[in-house]
């Protein structure tokens, strides 16, 4: 029997989530022979290249290609589980939310005090630049969303817990240390 | 002490003094009943519902109800728990509550009943309101994204004259608990200690201080809320 697929992703996160996946230590070689890698930046794999069934997703979505990427795990992976508060209501990213976006870009790249190279008061603006939303949103308000792992990041043992049991079939351990939001 | 009567919790036999608060009542009997706006040594409203608990087929607030003789009370039943995980789930979505970045994280109450009813993601969509930081007066920043409107800074953070610190300023949607900038001009430093140690989520925060405790080894890290009251 072929070993059951599995995909990440980082959206608008800081790949925290993802050290803490690595944080497992040396169970991560109990998890390479439960589990096959596919698209994910721990193998760097780019593309899907065959149906997955577990797609992790780290980060909310903050601009067009979040969404595009998110959309792309949906279509490919049997369950999708967001990984960390940004993935759930759009974390850090999403204290922007409260500011509208013109205000924003104008302080990270005009009047920001930081700010001293852009001499000529550009605003990002190349095709190739994926487009900022108006707000983060949380993964559930842009695709369906089967499973969720709080925390900043969530515990290796969260993550430890949640995989085993989606691989095992059995009942997710749930101690009440591993579940933190912060 | 003739005044002791009995009741039941989820069919537990309890005895208290006739008159008590059910929520108090239960705590004496080692029943923990969750609250939030209710604190003790001020006068109990019943605003946030998160103590609800069912007597006789109706739903009453337990910080409100006072116990009476041969009272059943059902207090951790699923009905009962799903609804309190809904209002928690309520107040996450309606503010502004970016645990990672709050100083509160850990101590904090409304987290503590997330963590204790296993909110995993609130089932209602984010709001995300526009709420300012009041950061003006000298030693307290009131950041409006994480009031729950509690009103437990009103009622029990007061000068020497009886006058609130905190009061509520405008309505409905656009109610908010705002600090009196006179008298915080005035306001002690142990005050705005007890300021912060009293609003039951992060939205007063004593300033130039910070971790002292780190995030990991506070209040609710270890330790459920209401474990200190359950035997």
């Amino acid at each position: 029997m072929s070993k059951p697929v599995l995909a990440t992703t980082s959206l608008a996160g800081c790949f925290g989530c993802h050290m803490s996946i690595l944080d497992i230590d040396e169970r991560i070689l109990q998890l390479i022979e439960l589990v096959e890698f596919n698209k994910s930046p721990v193998d760097d794999i780019k593309t899907f290249t065959k149906p997955v069934d577990i797609g992790i997703i780290e980060g909310g979505c903050c601009n067009s290609e979040n969404v595009e990427v998110l959309r792309s795990f949906r279509k490919n992976c049997k369950i999708l589980i967001s990984l960390g508060e940004c993935a759930i209501m759009g974390g850090l990213p999403a204290m922007r939310n409260g500011i509208p976006v013109e205000e924003c870009l104008h302080e990270a790249y005009i009047g920001g005090p930081t700010v001293q190279l852009n001499k000529s008061h550009i605003l990002p603006n190349d095709d190739e630049l994926p487009m900022l939303l108006d707000k983060v949103y949380p993964c559930h308000e842009i695709v369906k969303i089967d499973y969720f792992l709080p925390g900043c990041p969530p515990s290796a043992d969260l993550i430890w817990n949640a995989l085993v049991a989606l691989l095992t079939g059995d009942p997710m351990k749930l101690p009440y240390e591993v579940v933190k939001f912060d | 002490m003739s005044n002791l009567i009995k009741f039941k919790i989820d069919g537990n036999e309890c005895m208290a003094e006739a008159g008590t608060y059910i929520v108090e009542a239960a705590h004496q009997n080692g029943i923990y009943i969750p609250t939030l706006c209710n604190m003790p040594g001020v006068k109990p409203k019943g605003s946030c519902r998160i103590c609800t608990v069912k007597i006789n087929g109706r739903l009453m607030t337990s910080c409100t109800t006072p116990v009476t003789d041969g009272m059943e009370i059902e207090s951790n039943s699923n009905d009962i728990n799903e609804l309190r995980k809904s209002i928690i789930e309520l107040l996450f979505v309606s503010g502004n509550h970016f645990c990672p970045a709050c100083e509160k994280s850990g101590n904090c109450e409304l987290q503590a009943l997330g963590y204790l009813y296993q909110m995993m993601v609130p089932r209602f969509p984010y709001d995300f309101p526009k709420r300012e930081v009041d950061a003006s007066s000298p030693f307290i920043i009131k950041d409006q994204d994480r009031c729950i409107m509690c009103k437990r800074c009103i009622k029990s953070i007061k000068d020497k004259e009886g006058r609130s610190y905190f009061a509520f300023h405008n309505r409905g949607n656009h109610l908010e608990v705002v600090l009196d900038k006179e008298l915080a001009a005035n306001m002690t430093k142990e005050t705005a200690e007890l300021a912060m140690k009293n609003c039951p989520v992060g939205s007063i925060i004593v300033k130039e201080k910070g971790f002292v405790v780190p995030i990991g080894q506070r209040k609710f890290d270890k330790k459920p809320i209401g474990s200190d009251v359950t035997v």
